[in-house]
């Protein structure tokens, strides 16, 4: 079961993680201070498996990768929202982030409870409901599939 | 069916006669830039994560260092350090503190009809010369200076018919901030936005450079406006090529168009803390500020501080008011001085900045403290963006932000 985190509409990447420290040697070092301006608490009480919801365009702003890097250094197992921005989902997918789209889970998520996510479906089980989120283009779904961009480069090289 | 001017370069960075809207394309990339925001990350991820690192083709390189310039901690001194020895290794054509990435680009490498990508969201202004520059993070970075290529999900195009002229006191910042709150900050997600009609024509390369620059902050992938004449000129000036200027098809098909007239725009203010939370000055009421900027890769070009000089000239800079300028590059800061309008600046009280992205970056210059307000003609007004979390960021015109640094508070010039 993963704790649900739940966000607003046009959560920019200033806000996943801010600027003054995207130029520490690594995103270990950044994930400590991630959504701070929105909930100090945040990289505290997350845990490896829990998902972000949010509505919609999430990730707006900047192409910094920073940005799905440290969730996915805090091991997020998914961002699901109603719509991304487009830089941040093809970032979170390079980096083997998965980011589910799904219009009506968000209204249904509360903060703190928990839900039920299986990847591979692209379904969440939430208070006895089935919330089924659309599949990525197979090209796209093939990268995230291979655990990002670098690790598909990798195997054809 | 025709294609769009934004199909038809991908079309040619793809190697096909056609492409069509939702389909996926492998496309030569024709430059790679980085800036120092994420290239120290790219740098590792080559060395440690590549199985067999190279480089596809250094000439298609530029690493510019632009962010933290000059370094302001010796974590930040040691990305640069990272990145100015790989530049060095690879023989990768390097930039540092010559000026904001964006306006080196448009200065010294980009020609139209080119496919370009950038670690960074504002690739999209290249738009300006009519080529497709999009934001890209550094995983796609690293993959395209590895193979040279890169993948591409072509979009829609949406149309913005502009017609007429702006008024005087009116400027391509206000028309682009205007379009982006009528249409939201994910009102062009995953699309292009095409400028064009005689009012797109009527306007400078510069001009075209502030309309596209800020598409992404209506979700686009990038902001095109068909190359013309003035374009020709451009690259003729500086001595670069211009053998492919596309334009859209009379029977192209485009998602959306929308009309705008240009006589009907008015000056704007973005208030806090989102791009599209846009309102005419009018409206805004009373707001004291603490600093003011004039900058950034929108707005830091020769004609915006020729606009800011003409209003500060014999006007001091309000006393509770830091006013800080950073020309886009070096060639700007030159030519800015050479017209006496560094004289102006400094005589009002304003503080000149090495050209960087200074306050708009909101990391190493100008940062804005617990519960500050600024004005400003950089790109984002985002919650923190400038500094502290609980602080204020309001965007508006070159002639609004010099008005509200001699006033203290948020007016245009004729409030002066």
């Amino acid at each position: 079961m993963s704790s649900i985190f739940k966000f607003h509409n046009d959560v920019d990447t200033d806000q996943i993680i801010a600027s003054q420290y995207l130029l520490l040697p690594s995103v270990e070092e950044m994930k400590g201070y991630t959504f701070e301006s929105l909930d100090g608490e945040f990289a505290n009480s997350v845990k490896p498996g829990d998902i972000i919801v949010a509505g919609e365009n999430f990730g707006c702003g900047s192409s910094r990768e920073q940005a799905p890097g440290v969730l996915k250094a805090l091991g997020i197992k998914a961002v699901v929202a109603k719509s991304f921005a487009r830089i941040f989902y093809r970032n979170a997918i390079n980096i083997g982030l998965p980011v589910l789209v799904s219009k009506d889970f968000y209204d249904a998520a509360e903060a703190g409870k928990e839900g039920d996510l299986d990847l591979a479906e692209g379904k969440i089980q939430y208070d006895g409901v089935t919330y089924t989120c659309t599949k990525l283009p197979p090209y796209m779904q093939n990268i995230l599939n291979q655990g990002g961009l670098i690790a598909s480069l990798n195997r054809e090289d | 069916m025709g294609m769009t001017l934004g199909e038809k370069i991908i079309a040619r960075a793809a190697g096909v006669p056609v492409v069509k809207p939702g389909e996926i394309h492998t496309v030569d990339v024709d430059y790679l830039m980085s800036n120092d925001g994420t290239t120290h990350l790219t740098i590792d991820m080559f060395y440690h994560q590549l199985k067999d690192p190279r480089i596809a083709d250094k000439n298609k390189l530029v690493f510019i260092i632009d962010h933290n310039i000059p370094a302001e901690n010796p974590k930040t001194a040691a990305a640069h350090k990272k990145m100015r020895e790989f530049a060095k290794e690879y023989g990768i054509a390097f930039y540092e503190g010559k000026g904001v990435c964006h306006q080196i680009m448009l200065e010294d490498f980009v020609e139209p009809g080119q496919f370009i990508m950038g670690a960074d969201s504002h690739t999209c202004s290249y738009g300006a010369v009519g080529a497709f520059g999009t934001g890209i993070g550094c995983t796609d970075f690293l993959y395209a200076m590895v193979t040279g290529k890169s993948w591409v999900l072509v979009p829609e195009t949406i149309r913005f018919n502009l017609t007429g002229k702006l008024k005087e006191g009116v400027y391509p910042r206000d028309l682009i901030l205007t379009i982006i709150g009528d249409i939201g900050a994910n009102g062009c997600n995953y699309k292009i936005m095409e400028f064009a009609g005689e009012g797109a024509h009527g306007l400078s390369v510069n001009d075209r450079f502030v309309l596209c620059n800020l598409a992404v902050e209506a979700g686009a992938k990038t902001g095109l406006v068909e190359p013309d004449e003035k374009v020709v000129e451009f690259m003729k000036e500086r001595g670069r090529r211009y053998d492919n200027l596309f334009a859209s098809d009379v029977d192209a098909s485009f998602m959306k168009v929308f009309d705008y007239d240009l006589s009907k725009i008015e000056p704007v203010v973005a208030e806090p803390h989102f791009v599209d939370n846009v309102k005419p000055l009018s409206q805004v009421g009373e707001i004291k500020i603490d600093e003011a900027f004039l900058g950034s890769c929108n707005n830091g070009r020769i004609d915006e501080l020729r606009v800011a000089a003409a209003i500060l000239k014999g006007r001091k800079v309000h006393p509770d008011v830091r006013f800080l300028i950073a020309p886009a590059s070096n060639s700007v800061y030159l030519q800015a001085l050479e017209e006496g309008l560094v004289d102006i600046f400094l005589e009002s009280g304003a503080m000149m900045m090495n050209p960087n992205c200074s306050v708009c970056w909101g990391s190493c210059q100008g940062v804005i403290g617990e519960g500050e307000t600024l004005i400003s003609t950089g790109t984002r007004n985002f919650k923190g963006r400038a500094g502290h979390k609980d602080s204020k960021v309001y965007l508006a015109s070159a002639a609004t932000v010099a008005a509200s640094a001699v006033s203290g508070r948020i007016v245009g010039p004729e409030a002066l």
